[in-house]
């Protein structure tokens, strides 16, 4: 029986470099993982992962291209945060996201005598409001009645992305449009400004102010406390007399409104109007940004980057006849290696010799 | 509306009906054994793709079937280990498998896009059943697989209730620390029950690919992963109840596409929202009454079991 | 001799209803553990236990909570794997990897919180992991339940389901599973903890039966009047070690309280001023339900004095949590009033009633009273993170900081750091921040739901004197304790429940043992109801 062994130790709290040690690894093993599928579907992993890493972080443009990614995603991602840390399950980002940008073409589209001054400010409000309510539709149920937000934040992403289709199909096709489905584009007023003279528009600067009062209000307000200890234990919150039910509305409108505005700065900072296929799915990378990001702001903001860069990378290998999935297909990877990683917060890997009862 | 267009209908709820059923089913399973495995979409997706392949390239479909049941199994394998061994957030590790369906299925998938499937599972009539008036031709002109839920599901029903093995598949959904201390394996089980349910959503993906509509698309599923999850809540975790709730939302899947066909002066972008905005009120009205009669879920779902916990 | 050892050797798992006792009195333990240790993170739970159980015996194995006992035990029955240490079952070696492998040897355990699937039947939960044939017959196992039941006078109805149950009988279910398997060895940790004196009494006739049956009865308690009214032999635990193993003839109460405490024991009661006159908490006809939506209070009156500490004694489930739930607006009340300081607080948020003054230390101390992930700043903010103090929009951390060092400086509590979560410490450093921090929020009145439930010796003097502390202060404290001693000790009054209701409420002086034995057991008290 006392053969040297590996076995797992439960420890008690876990050094903090370990998560990030963690989340480092699990992207180096996810990208092993896609190796071994690229080598067993017949492609030279070695080309397609330099293919992309060069399509998103070797030149200027990739760079410009990875950062504007990583605005919608890091906007979600902060979104989910906030409500994973309350474990709210909103993972209706990508409908929230739709809503925003429907509240705010519909700003651009229908007062386009607007002065930017007002014009901006009215469209992210719109789109504030927006993904916050449409994250209501999933919040009052819950908080009320009990009913799983999980199930019904999901399937009201499918009544979102129908109904912007339906308005870009329909009655907001651009005449002129040639067909496609999307609408008119946007007045001058309703676009967001690029920053400086690169092509990366003023959504990033939103984002980082957004990432930043985000940390005050989880780590530092009074209720980002309420927010944290309602996440750990609801008992515990209510004998502390917080109000859970009140806390749902709130955080999932607030979760909501990130990804509203991560749909208002995709219209008005890079499409410059509404149309079909708007998001590819940033809603749901935005979920595993969170997750990677251990719904930390600063942490979620630095894997936005990673993940805008391989989305970006995703496109570069279409060129060579690879599908856009891989990167999903990635993603999903990488949310698995984390979180069998995640083990190690909890038990330490001891080689030697386990004795005695076994 | 007359007799015939009913009989349409409901022979369309039926068929329409048959991948939620069989995701329902398995996610039932998955979910007595105290696992909840949200990655009902990205397995479906799994099993449609790999079925599809595979009926391509043999030219039969049941090959297609058998090998959509054993990808489904394969993918959900991970989960297993995930929220078994790793005792990680079922939640978040479903999320995962849904999303590594989804791209996985779409990089297999890519080649077979636009291809017509050489043989798939048609419909045809069972001898004197299908001569019932009404319910003949609405239950008894189906494809195969459908023949194959019907018998499925009161087999499933008995093993969950009338047999050991699914006395202890609900103890260790209810309470796996009692169930471990008369000596049940709740990790093996666990692990079974998992990858039963993964077979099952492998097959519902199949389905899709090889009956339904016949074909390969990129998130051919369109959310209904989701509805199968949902519908376990409306039939309260019993197979038999699942049936009925799988062919409702059949019949409003079925629906919308009649309305479209009969000239209705509605958009069919709304008649797509009715599944979806359909699914979400029964899950409400369904949820306001296992809360009143105190029917729950699963005692121990989505909660790992840890031996040593203290 | 020899050969009726042998037999044993062979048919290891033979079933006490079918075995003879006298032929199982031989030399060889039924069951011996050797030099068992067992570690946790930061505890050592068994520190080189020995234990041996012979046929025929009814065995203690005694300890203060905290002692190792349950973890011994989790070894026996294959639960948890010892680091160090052998079992022999019979002279025979073994080692469980798995519950599986005890029972096969015999063992069987009923565990203090019982293992049983609650929405299954009785007769489900019985025949649950035996090697029945693959469907069901739940006929034949009605019937075999109802043998057993008729053998031991252990009466259930097979076809209930066991929430419908009480916790007498889901006890008794329990032993009908042991001896359903055949076990031979039989566990009870804890046994007596939710029972009345007269189930007690039940329990132990029926222990004693199967003992002579040829059985080994293990019982886990800390209750030295069990042990001496029960117990052949005890083994006694300390700190995870085994201290003495003795026959009861051979011992005595005071000697086991010595051995088990390691000093004197006393029955002594805190010395104290009178109470005041003026009345705090007013509960009036008071109504609840408990989480299954079954009648948990039904009409309780009580006033509590300024300075007074009301001890409500009663079997654990009879409505003493959801009475603390109640006064501090966890849980709706049905019908009845609460008065603090002659202003109506029934119902109202449990915000306003922290902020009336009301501190809660509830029985769940990690999970409801204290956050087990977060760290003792975090903890302690729990009940003042609104104040003004503490900051307005942003939390003031330094602040929060300070408060907490004070905390756990004044009150004594043991931590590597402030920064550590708080479900590294040990039960009674936790205990004490929890009180430190209900405490410091000057409150007119403390409600103490098992206060020293878990705490080792010194931990539970400290929240003892903590408590009178408040009483000299003025505060009321309401006292939920399922032991006698320690009301005796601490409280003014005792207030008896059972079944949602007071029996009777009486000055500690005037109090009998024996009578509030019989008012926990549901006779109506003679001191009357909520003077």
């Amino acid at each position: 029986m006392n053969n040297k062994i590996l076995f797992l130790e439960k420890r008690g709290a876990a050094p903090a470099y370990l998560s990030f040690l963690i989340a480092l690894l699990s992207v180096v093993f996810a990208l092993l993982f896609g190796a071994v599928f690229l080598i067993l579907t017949g492609h030279n992993p070695v080309d397609v992962y330099s293919l992309m890493f060069g399509g998103a972080f070797g030149s200027a443009y990739g760079l410009s291209e990875t950062a504007t990614k990583a605005i919608p995603l890091m906007l979600a991602g902060l979104g989910g945060s906030i409500a994973f840390k309350m474990l709210l399950w909103n993972i209706g980002a990508e409908g929230q996201l739709y809503m925003g940008a429907f509240a705010a073409s519909y700003v651009a589209l229908f007062h386009p005598e607007l002065p930017i001054y007002i014009m901006l400010p009215a469209m992210f409000l719109a789109a504030v409001v927006a993904g916050g309510v449409w994250a209501l539709v999933s919040a009052v149920p819950r908080a009320y009645l009990g009913v799983n937000e999980t199930i019904t934040s999901l399937l009201l992403n499918y009544v979102a992305i129908l109904w912007v289709d339906y308005l870009v199909y329909g009655p907001w096709k651009d005449p002129k449009g040639f067909n496609f489905p999307l609408t008119a584009p946007f007045v001058e007023a309703a676009q967001l400004p690029y920053i400086g003279s690169t092509r990366i528009h003023y959504g990033l600067v939103i984002g980082l102010v957004g990432a930043v009062l985000l940390y005050f209000v989880l780590n530092r307000s009074r209720w980002g406390y309420e927010i944290r200890v309602i996440g750990e234990s609801q008992k515990a919150a209510q004998y502390g007399g917080m109000n859970i039910r009140r806390n749902i509305l709130l955080v999932m409108f607030l979760s909501g409104a990130f990804a509203g505005i991560a749909g208002v700065s995709e219209v008005a900072g890079i499409t410059h109007r509404l149309q079909h296929g708007l998001s590819p799915g940033y809603g749901y990378t935005a979920i595993i940004i969170a997750w990677l990001g251990k719904l930390h702001p600063a942490a979620v903001v630095i894997v936005s980057f990673l993940f805008g860069g391989l989305l970006v990378g995703g496109y570069t290998i279409q060129t060579a006849g690879l599908p856009a999935a891989t990167v999903s297909m990635l993603q999903g990877a990488v949310l698995f290696f984390l979180l069998g990683g995640e083990l190690l917060n909890r038990y330490r890997i001891r080689l030697g010799f386990r004795k005695g009862g076994n | 509306m007359d007799g015939n267009m009913l009989i349409g209908i409901l022979a369309a709820a039926v068929t329409a009906g048959t991948p939620l059923l069989y995701a329902a089913l398995g996610e039932i399973i998955t979910e007595r054994a105290g696992i909840l495995n949200l990655g009902v979409e990205g397995m479906m997706l799994t099993g449609a793709v790999t079925g599809f392949i595979v009926a391509v390239s043999t030219g039969n479909p049941w090959f297609g079937a058998l090998a959509a049941i054993l990808a489904g199994g394969a993918v959900s394998l991970i989960h297993a280990i995930l929220s078994v061994t790793f005792q990680a957030n079922q939640v978040v590790s479903g999320l995962a498998l849904t999303i590594f369906g989804t791209g996985l299925s779409g990089y297999l998938g890519k080649s077979y896009i636009g291809i017509p499937a050489p043989q798939t599972f048609s419909k045809f009539p069972l001898p004197v059943l299908a001569d019932i008036p009404l319910i003949g031709p609405v239950l008894f002109n189906q494809d195969a697989l459908v023949y194959f839920s019907y018998l499925l599901v009161p087999v499933i029903w008995f093993y969950i209730y009338k047999t050991k093995h699914g006395l202890n598949l609900r103890a260790i959904g209810e309470n796996p620390g009692a169930a471990d201390a008369v000596g049940i394996n709740v990790f093996v089980l666990r692990y079974i029950y998992v990858v039963i349910g993964g077979m099952l959503a492998g097959l519902a993906g199949a389905y899709l690919s090889l009956a339904y509509a016949p074909a390969w698309l990129e998130n051919m599923t369109a959310g209904r992963g989701w509805i199968a999850v949902a519908l376990v809540i409306f039939a309260t975790w019993n197979p038999l109840k699942a049936v009925g709730g799988a062919y409702l939302f059949g019949g409003v899947d079925a629906l919308g596409y009649r309305m479209q066909a009969m000239g209705l002066d509605v958009s069919s972008f709304f008649l797509k929202m009715l599944p979806y905005i359909f699914t979400i009120i029964v899950l409400i009205f369904a949820t306001t009454q296992t809360n009143k009669k105190h029917i729950g879920a699963p005692g121990a779902l989505s909660l790992s079991y840890d031996r040593e916990e203290r | 001799m020899f050969f009726m050892v042998a037999e044993g050797l062979v048919r290891p798992a033979v079933s006490c209803i079918t075995c003879q006792g006298d032929a199982y009195m031989t030399q060889i333990p039924l069951v011996e553990m050797r030099g068992i240790t067992k570690r946790f993170p930061g505890v050592v739970a068994n520190d080189n236990v020995n234990i041996e159980a012979y046929a025929g015996e009814i065995y203690a194995l005694l300890g203060e909570n905290g002692a190792g006992k349950s973890t011994l035990m989790n070894i026996l029955t294959g639960l948890y794997r010892p680091d160090e240490g052998e079992i022999y079952i019979r002279g025979e070696k073994r080692v469980f990897s798995s519950p599986k492998d005890a029972i096969d040897a015999g063992i069987g355990m009923v565990h203090q919180h019982f293992k049983l699937v609650y929405p299954f039947t009785v007769a489900e939960n019985v025949i649950l992991g035996q090697p029945t044939s693959t469907f069901l017959d739940m006929e034949k196992v009605e019937q075999a339940i109802e043998e057993i039941s008729q053998k031991y006078g252990l009466w259930v109805e097979p076809k209930a389901k066991i929430w419908q149950l009480g916790v007498g009988e889901q006890q008794r279910v329990e032993i009908i599973k042991m001896l359903y398997r055949g076990a031979n060895i039989l566990i009870l940790d804890e046994p007596t903890a939710v029972l009345t004196p007269q189930e007690v009494r039940d329990l132990f006739a029926t222990l004693r039966q199967m003992a002579d049956q040829g059985c080994a009865v293990i019982f886990i308690t800390h209750k030295l009047h069990e042990v001496m009214a029960f117990a052949d032999k005890i083994t006694v635990l300390r700190g995870g070690k085994s201290v003495a193993s003795l026959k009861k003839e051979d011992t005595t109460q005071e000697e086991l309280a010595r051995l088990m405490v390691g000093r004197e024991f006393s029955r002594k009661r805190i010395p104290r001023k009178p109470a005041g006159d003026e009345t705090i908490l007013k509960i009036e006809n008071l109504h609840a339900l408990n989480d299954k939506g079954r009648k948990a209070l039904d009409g309780v009156n009580l006033e509590l004095k300024k300075g007074e500490i009301v001890g409500i004694a009663g079997v654990a489930g009879n409505g003493q949590r959801e009475l603390a739930e109640v006064i501090t607006g966890l849980r709706p009340a049905t019908e009845g009033k609460v008065w603090l300081d002659g202003r109506d607080i029934t119902n109202r948020p449990p915000r306003q009633i922290i902020d009336a003054g009301i501190s809660h230390v509830p029985e769940d101390r990690l999970g409801m009273g204290l956050i087990p992930n977060l760290n003792s700043i975090d903890n302690v903010a729990l009940k003042c993170y609104r104040s003004q103090e503490v900051g307005k929009l942003l939390l003031d951390t330094a602040c929060l900081k300070e408060r907490a060092a004070k905390m756990v400086a004044d009150f004594n509590v043991k931590q590597a750091s402030l920064y550590m979560p708080v479900k590294m410490m040990s039960g009674g450093n936790l205990q004490k921040l929890l009180l430190a921090r209900e405490i410091s929020n000057n409150p007119r009145v403390i409600v103490a739901v098992y206060p020293v439930r878990g705490l080792d010796i010194g931990a539970t003097e400290a929240v003892h004197e903590l408590l009178m502390q408040e009483r000299e202060k003025g505060t009321g404290v309401l006292m939920v304790s399922e032991d006698l001693e320690e009301i005796f000790k601490v409280a003014d009054r005792v207030a008896v429940m059972y079944g949602g209701k007071f029996m009777g409420v009486l000055p500690v002086e005037e109090a009998e043992v024996e009578q509030i034995g019989l008012m926990m057991a549901g006779s109506p008290g003679v001191g009357g109801v909520a003077s």
